[in-house]
Formats: C-alpha cells, sequence, structure tokens
C-alpha cells in the first residue's frame, strides 16, 4: 500500500486519474489494517466518510483539500460524531454542533475518516493518559508516539491520513510530530479558531495540522486560519498566502540558536541531529546567529501553574448535570464528587488540584500573579531576540520518543519532555517540527522552528528548504513490514 | 442608660440589561419562554464553545454607569468567578472582578426633605444563572438555562446609607434611573432587579463598622424596607443584651417576615477569580463614550428640579411625577396640550394614577390620553362644568375612550352659569330657608354653604357653584 502526501492526492484528483471515494477508502483500509497495532483512532466513522466522498465524486474539485481524507483529534468537537477528549467524563456525548475548523475542513470538501486519541483532554506527553487506548509509535510499537496529539501524528505516520489537526499547549502538536517522524505546526495564537476546541488551557491552545511535508502543512494552514466572528482571541490579522512563499529558500535567513538554552536531560543523539540540520541550512545561505533567552528556564514552572489554572476552572463544566457522564448521589455534591471522580483520570485530578491551589486566596499573588508575571518577562525575552534573527532553532524534544510505562508514574519527567516546546505557547509563538533524521535505534528526531507571531510563512519555507535540503526521505514506519 | 445605635447600609443591586440577545451568544432574552428554550451550546456550556461580549450590553451599561456619575473605566476586562451550581453551565459565572466598567459614583435620595449623596462603590457587567427548582418532597431538581447568560450589571453601594427607609428611597432611585435611561425594566417580580443588602450596627459616635450580615433573597421593594427593619431589630436585641453580631449570610423569609441564617463566614466560598481568557480586553474609545453620554436623557432628579423650578410645582407633586419615567412623560404631554401644569399634576397624581392603579395597567395605558385630559382640564377652566362634574365625565372618558367635549354633551353635563336661569331657583332656596339666611346674617359663615348646596341639589349639581354663590350673597348680602 503506497502512502501519499496531501499534494499527491490534490493532483491525482485534480487530473481526474482518481476519485475521493477511492482515497477514502484507501484511507479506511489502511486504518482497518495498521490501527489495531497502533490506536491512533478512537472512532472511526466509515460510514459517513464514505458517504460524503461519495458525494464528492461527481463534483470537480474546487479547494486543494478537496476530497482528501483526514482525521481529528478528538478533542475538535464534530456535530452528530461522538468527541469524548479521551476522558470518561464525556463517553457518549455527542456534540449539537462542530468546531470551525471542523466547519472550514467540510466547507473544502475534506473527508473526515475519524477521531483520533490523545491523552485525556490534552493533559499529557505520551498519549498514557487516555481513558480509552494507548497508541503506539509506528516506528516502534514499545514506544509512545508523544502527546498530547498522538493519536494524530501516529495515524499521519502510519499513512492512515495524509494529515489529520491535533492541539498545542505546551507542545502536544510539536513533540509528537517529532517522536512520530511527521511535520507539526503549532500557529501563532489566534491565528485559528479555537471554537469547538475542548478547552484545557485557553490561553494557551492552538490547533494546527500534522502532514508528511511542511508543504502540505501549508495547505492544511491555509485553510483553517483566519478571524472567526465566534472566538474573539482569534486574530483579526490577514491570512498570508502559505503555498506562495515556500520556495524562497533560507538565504539570509537569520537563524537563531540559543546561548543558554538548556542540556538538562538532552539527549545526545537528539543534540547531534539537531546540529547536523542547522549546519544543513547555513550550509545553503542562512546565517546561524547566537540568541539570548534569559527566562527560558523558567518556562516549564511557570507552564505548569498557568494552564492548570485555567484548566482547573475550565474543567469545572464537567458536573453531570447536563451532559457527559452522570454517577448518582446521595446530595448535590455528592454526585458531583461520585461523577468527576469517576470521570476524570490521575493527570487530570492532579492538574485540577494544582491549578485550584494556584488560583486559590492567598495563593493568587505567589502564584498565578507570579507565573503571568513570568510569562510577559519570556515574551519580552523573544521579542528581543527576533530584533537579530528570524526563527529560532531548537530540538523539538529533549528525547527521541520513550517507552510506553518507563514515564507515567514520574510526572516531572514527563513535564520536562516539553521544556523546548512550552516557551513558544507561553509567548503566543508559531513553531514547526520537522523530522530532521532517525537514532541509531530508528527513532525519529525533530527540528523546531519558532518564529515571529504571525509569521507561520517563515517558518513554513524554512522548514520545506530543509526537507529539500536534508539529502533523505523519512522512511516508512516499521508498522509497514 | 441603654446604647444607642447607628444603623450601617450598604445595597448590592443586580439589574438585567434590556438587550434583545444574551451577552455571550446570539440567545433570546425574552422572559417568560417555556423553560430551555432560549438556549444553545454556548449558553449551555457545551465543551468547546466561547463566549463573544454582546456590544449592546455594553452600551446599556455604560449608561447605567454614567447615570449613576461613575468614571468609566475605558480599558476594563473580564473575570471568572468559579464555584459549583447547577444553574451555572460553565462552572464559572463571567463577571469583572477589579476593573468593572464604572466606580466611584453616585445617587441622590430624599430623605425628610433633605437631599442624601449616597455613593457608589461600582458597577460591573456580568451574565446571569439560570434558575433551579426544587420538587418539594427533595426527590429531585429541575434547571430552566432561559435566563443564563442574560446581562445584568451589578451596582454596589458605599455604606452610606442609615435607615432602611433609605435602603428602599436608594433602591426606588435605581430603578428610576434606570428606566429612565431605558436600560431595564427593573421589574423585581420577574427578577429583572435584585437586591442584596449588608447590614450592621454600631453605638452613635463610633466610627468602625460593626460586624455584618448580607440579606439575600429580598423580592420587593417592601421587603428591602422590611427585611432591614427586622434585621436593625434583631441585632439591636443581640448588642443590647451583651452579645456579637456573627457575620453570616441571612435569607428574607416572606412568610414569617423575619430573617434565617443560610450560612456563616466559615462557609464563605472562595471564588478564585482570574481574567477571563476566553475574552479580549473591553476597549470603549472616546467616541463610543460621548456618544453614551450625549444619549443620557434628563434624568430623575434633575426633572424633579426643574419641574419645581420651571411649573412652580411643590416638591411632593414633583417628586411624584418623576419617580416614574411614563408618569413624567404623561405629566409633560397635558402642560403640551395647554393644561395648567398644577391643574395637570393634580389630575394625574389623584385621578389618573389612581385609576391605572387600581386597573392594575401602567400609564402608557391609560384610556385617556394626555391630550384628552388637557381637553377636560379646559373645560373646567372655561366654566363648563364644574370641579366635581369633572371628576365624573374623567370617569366616563376612562370607559368610553370618548373627549370630554363629547361626553359632557352626550351626558348633559353642561354646568349653568346663566344668572336668568337660576334666579328663580335661588329665590326659591332662600324663600325656603330663612333659618339659614338668619344665621348667616348672624354671622354663621357656614350657612351661606348649605344655601349653596340647596341650590345645587334643586339643579342637580349643574349650577356653576360661583355664580351661585355671587348671586345668593347679592340677595342676602350684608
Amino acid at each position: 500500500m503506497a502512502v501519499h502526501t496531501v499534494k499527491q492526492i490534490m493532483e491525482s484528483l485534480r487530473r481526474r486519474e482518481s476519485k475521493p471515494s477511492e482515497w477514502a477508502e484507501a484511507s479506511l483500509a489502511r486504518i482497518r489494517a495498521l490501527d489495531e497495532r497502533i490506536g491512533a483512532f478512537l472512532h472511526v466513522d466509515e460510514a459517513g466518510a464514505l458517504e460524503a466522498a461519495r458525494r464528492l465524486d461527481g463534483e470537480t474539485p474546487n479547494h486543494p483539500l478537496f476530497g482528501i481524507p483526514y482525521a481529528l483529534k478528538d478533542n475538535l468537537c464534530t456535530e452528530g460524531i461522538p468527541t469524548t477528549a479521551a476522558s470518561r467524563i464525556l463517553e457518549g456525548y455527542v456534540p449539537p454542533y462542530s468546531a470551525t475548523v471542523a466547519d472550514k475542513l467540510r466547507q473544502a470538501g475534506g473527508v473526515l475518516v475519524g477521531k483520533t486519541n490523545l491523552d485525556e483532554f490534552a493533559m499529557g506527553s505520551s498519549t498514557e493518559n487516555s481513558a480509552y487506548k494507548k497508541t503506539r509509535n509506528p516506528y516502534n510499537p514499545a514506544c509512545v508516539p508523544g502527546g498530547s496529539s498522538g493519536g494524530s501524528a501516529a495515524a499521519v505516520a502510519a499513512g492512515m491520513v495524509p494529515y489529520a489537526l491535533g492541539s498545542d499547549t505546551g507542545g502536544s502538536i510539536r513533540q509528537p510530530a517529532s517522536f512520530c517522524g511527521v511535520v507539526g505546526l503549532k500557529p501563532t495564537y489566534g491565528r485559528v479558531s479555537r471554537y469547538g476546541l475542548i478547552a484545557f488551557a485557553s490561553s494557551l491552545d492552538q490547533i494546527g495540522p500534522f502532514t508528511r511535508t511542511a508543504e502540505d502543512a501549508a495547505y492544511v494552514l491555509q485553510a483553517i486560519s483566519g478571524h472567526d466572528p465566534l472566538d474573539s482571541t482569534s486574530a483579526p490579522e490577514p491570512v498570508d498566502d502559505f503555498v506562495s512563499g515556500l520556495d524562497r529558500g533560507v538565504k539570509g535567513l537569520r537563524i537563531g540558536v540559543v546561548r543558554d538554552l538548556s542540556q538538562e536531560g538532552l539527549d545526545p543523539e537528539v543534540g547531534r541531529l539537531v546540529e547536523a540540520a542547522i549546519a544543513t541550512l547555513e550550509g545553503a545561505g542562512a546565517e546561524v546567529v547566537e540568541v539570548s533567552l534569559p527566562h527560558m528556564h523558567y518556562a516549564v514552572a511557570t507552564y505548569y501553574l498557568i494552564a492548570p489554572a485555567e484548566a482547573s476552572s475550565n474543567l469545572a463544566r464537567y458536573d453531570g448535570v447536563r451532559y457527559g457522564k452522570r454517577v448518582s448521589g446521595d446530595s448535590l455534591i455528592d454526585m458531583y464528587e461520585r461523577t468527576r471522580s469517576e470521570g476524570f483520570g490521575i493527570e487530570v485530578k492532579r492538574r485540577i488540584m494544582i491549578g485550584t491551589y494556584a488560583l486559590s486566596s492567598g495563593y493568587y499573588d505567589a502564584y498565578y500573579l507570579r507565573a503571568q508575571k513570568m510569562r510577559t518577562l519570556i515574551r519580552e525575552d523573544y521579542q528581543k531576540a527576533f530584533e537579530t534573527c528570524d526563527v529560532i532553532a531548537t530540538p523539538t524534544a529533549p528525547t527521541p520518543a520513550f517507552r510506553l510505562g518507563e514515564k507515567v508514574d514520574d510526572p516531572l519527567q514527563m513535564y520536562l519532555n516539553d521544556i523546548y516546546t512550552i516557551p513558544a505557547n507561553l509567548a503566543g509563538l508559531p513553531g514547526i517540527s520537522v523530522p530532521c533524521g532517525l537514532t541509531e535505534a530508528g527513532l525519529p528526531v525533530g527540528l523546531q522552528l519558532v518564529g515571529r507571531a504571525f509569521d507561520e510563512k517563515t517558518l513554513l519555507a524554512a522548514a520545506h528548504a530543509y526537507e529539500q535540503l536534508r539529502g533523505f526521505e523519512m522512511p516508512l514506519p516499521g508498522v509497514e513490514q | 442608660m441603654t446604647t444607642q445605635f447607628e444603623t450601617v447600609i450598604g445595597l448590592e443591586v443586580h439589574v438585567e440589561l434590556k438587550t434583545k440577545t444574551k451577552i455571550f451568544c446570539g440567545c433570546s432574552t425574552q422572559f417568560g419562554a417555556p423553560p430551555n428554550t432560549n438556549v444553545c451550546p454556548v449558553c449551555l456550556g457545551h465543551p468547546g464553545t466561547l463566549p463573544v461580549l454582546n456590544r449592546e450590553a455594553v452600551e446599556l451599561a455604560l449608561k447605567a454607569a454614567l447615570a449613576l456619575n461613575c468614571r468609566i473605566n475605558q480599558d476594563c476586562k473580564f473575570d471568572r468567578k468559579n464555584y459549583f451550581y447547577p444553574d451555572l453551565p460553565k462552572g464559572y459565572q463571567i463577571s469583572q472582578y477589579d476593573q468593572p466598567i464604572g466606580e466611584d459614583g453616585w445617587v441622590e435620595i430624599d430623605v425628610n426633605g433633605e437631599r442624601k449623596r449616597i455613593g457608589i462603590i461600582r458597577v460591573h457587567l456580568e451574565e446571569d444563572a439560570g434558575k433551579s427548582m426544587h420538587a418539594p418532597d427533595g426527590s429531585h431538581s429541575l434547571v430552566d438555562y432561559n435566563r443564563t447568560g442574560v446581562p445584568l450589571i451589578e451596582i454596589v453601594s458605599k455604606p452610606d446609607i442609615r435607615s432602611p427607609e433609605e435602603a428602599r428611597l436608594y433602591l426606588e432611585a435605581i430603578r428610576s434611573i434606570m428606566q429612565y435611561c431605558d436600560v431595564s425594566d427593573c421589574r423585581m417580580e420577574e427578577g429583572s432587579l435584585r437586591c442584596d443588602a449588608n447590614i450592621s450596627l454600631r453605638p452613635v459616635g463610633e466610627t468602625k463598622f460593626g460586624e455584618k450580615t448580607e440579606l439575600k433573597n429580598i423580592n420587593s421593594f417592601r421587603f428591602v424596607q422590611k427585611a432591614l427593619e427586622y434585621e436593625v431589630q434583631r441585632q439591636t436585641e443581640v448588642l443590647s443584651s451583651g452579645g456579637s453580631v456573627e457575620q453570616e449570610t441571612r435569607r428574607f423569609d416572606e412568610a414569617t417576615q423575619t430573617t434565617v441564617s443560610m450560612r456563616t463566614k466559615e462557609e464563605a466560598h472562595d471564588y478564585r477569580y482570574f481574567p477571563e481568557p476566553d475574552l479580549v480586553r473591553l476597549q470603549v474609545d472616546d467616541a463610543w463614550l460621548a456618544r453614551v453620554r450625549d444619549s443620557l436623557p434628563e434624568l430623575p432628579l434633575q426633572k424633579r428640579d426643574r419641574y419645581e423650578r420651571e411649573f412652580n410645582l411643590p416638591a411632593y407633586d414633583a417628586g411624584v411625577l418623576t419617580s416614574d419615567i411614563g408618569v413624567a412623560t404623561y405629566f409633560e404631554a397635558v402642560v403640551a396640550a395647554g393644561a395648567d401644569p398644577k391643574a395637570a399634576s393634580n389630575w394625574v397624581m389623584t385621578d389618573v394614577l389612581g385609576y391605572v392603579n387600581a386597573q392594575g395597567l401602567s400609564i402608557q395605558e391609560a384610556p385617556v390620553s394626555p391630550a384628552q385630559l388637557a381637553g377636560l382640564i379646559a373645560e373646567v377652566n372655561k366654566g363648563t362644568i364644574s370641579i366635581k362634574q369633572a371628576r365624573d365625565v374623567f370617569k366616563i372618558m376612562c370607559e368610553t375612550g370618548k373627549d370630554a367635549p363629547t361626553v359632557i354633551r352626550e351626558h348633559g353635563f353642561e354646568q349653568i352659569s346663566d344668572e336668568g336661569a337660576l334666579a328663580a331657583i335661588i329665590d326659591e332656596v332662600i324663600a325656603n330657608n330663612p333659618k339659614s339666611v338668619q344665621d348667616y346674617l348672624n354671622g354663621k359663615e357656614k350657612a351661606l354653604g348649605a344655601l349653596v348646596g340647596q341650590t345645587m341639589k334643586a339643579t342637580k349639581g349643574k349650577a356653576n357653584p360661583a355664580v351661585v354663590n355671587k348671586m345668593i350673597l347679592e340677595r342676602i348680602g350684608k
């Protein structure tokens, strides 16, 4: 079974060499063949996908994504299709409306094949916190796919869909992209409407694509970007033409490398592969400059106050009253306690407790307020750094994919896996992870590029240029064999 | 000697804004719709939904804050107030915590003829919650989310109120101002105006505040005063017997007309306020603010002063006529149609208000239009009918909707002022009442009234009393 990019399918459909229903069938066949081993999907909508695709068979392609199958992370609401955020508390919940991104992709002629696994409410870095199933890394089933958008990353890596959407609050798109050897893009905060994204941390969450190439990411980003009257925090900024600028190369591009980057926990192999990738770009005419992000060390601590604080409030609505799970009790309070005790997993409870504590009277100034001040300093660090560079290059994650179960009992180690991705969320900046090689053990490693606000164009062009320069094709994962 | 206590009261008033749609979604705010019909995924707090601020709500809040003489925070924000309750779908209420849209204003009330200023600490915007209904046997509860997300402003007064009566006057002033600005219906019975009160006592002369209680569930203007009066009495008894008032929340119980404890300080919530990340900052530019300021109508107290000045009305009249914008509008229309202001005031205050109140109508629904009332007053002035007849004519006008001249003609209400027509009758009354005549001549002024009365009786009330008076005096005059 061949694996195709968005671009290849788009061209085939435009040349009338194939029909949308054939691509939907191919996608579904591959899911049937592989997903028992991978566990990328929580829900596959075979009938809906085929019906939608067959309706498109008779139409003329009018959008780059027309007729192309895709998957959505299961924290994106889809009208009439179960949406659980991988939590027991939303077991059986069928949203009465669709997320803006789902509407946009449907209008573009996209064919939704299913909803992918994630860490419960997107809280985690391995997808092991899903209440429903484990997802395995297609490159090595003993390893995690990363998280929290591990299902979407694995589905694209295994060629079950040419693209999928995920959400990134502290690295939840970029880190699994890195672990699964695909491209993952977190757009600027406000670039893509969050309406219909089940909120984890509202001021950090952003939806973005997983694709096989940077070029594909440009097509998908184009389709989902723009101001949405239903999301007040979506930006009024005009949407660039992401595709047309892809070929501008890296000549003269100033790549910032972080002088004070934490080496703590950095796997030497990852370090070498990322350095090599930066050298490749330099060899093609990019200029490497040193920049300083002096407050980056505080990013993880800052993030683990702000994100849980917002989450503790965002998750208050799951109370058993109006939808989702309800466990009856002797009184109202008893019903709340039973419902939430049984409905939420351990990591979600941990974060609700941290967040509730951080917002409590008497602790607010010491924790939440101080974290907000640190967030401002981190944002200012980036502003200063971008005076002398155009993108900042780091590893996406300090390690390649780790083994299932390896870190589940050590939340701090798990949190530190997001050390390079979290700062961009705190600053609201766009970041992309692009594969830059495999370790000796055959696990993918990602190069992360972070850019100026609303300058996804430069990130995509740099990532695209790197893909042409890196001199290798990412091999299809081992799950093929 | 027993200690004399001073009462200190501050009110928190919630006012529902008269927007067409809710504050953060497009649902209707219509009162009285079948349960859970004015709802959508946003106001039901479905996963993934986001609030979008309704500009009309901001506009009305601005209007209210300006009318309450507040300083406007042109750059402010919304916060989340976190607590669990079934009628609060998101588990938090979107409100304004440390940056309310309006701050530091005041309202004036007249207490025993003295004008008093009550300070306003803040006016902030927030969303309303739904309504819970509990089965009497405690087996279940039902929730109606129609009200969820209806825009509210909360008006917090300074602790400047010194008696339950002042509290009622303050609340009436707030209602009147909100109605003038067309910001809210302020119907307490429909919940579009709600009031909580903080009350404490302190020995006269003491400057520190005493321990306060918060009173909730006060559902009418009358109850505001009643609940506070009860609480003054209760706290006085506690303090006088050497006890101390406990800081707690109490509820007014309509059945017993007392207040009962709801929760103590230890059970108080920690609302964990933090800035609402789903909304951007609320910015009111100078042009918007100026436009709202220009749209403010003449306010009740300004109008009241003007009535005294311009129409020479007594303070009492001016107060009654201006307390309700509908009454003031009606009165001004009567004057504009040519009626004398004092006569118009008397008619509006007693007859028109008497009629509509008895019928349970608003003054806008009065069957006699301002122009028709001015017409009736003109007939009295012309001498066509007496004031007593006019009252009867008014009643018929209310029932039939006809103009005064028509009613007078159809019902033969014309007053007899023709001396020729009255002379024979008056001569007969004088002849038949020699005792009254003699009494009058002996200095009993009252006896004249008896003679006039006899004449009125003989003419079935149609004689012009002034003319009759004059003719009798001509005949028996000293």
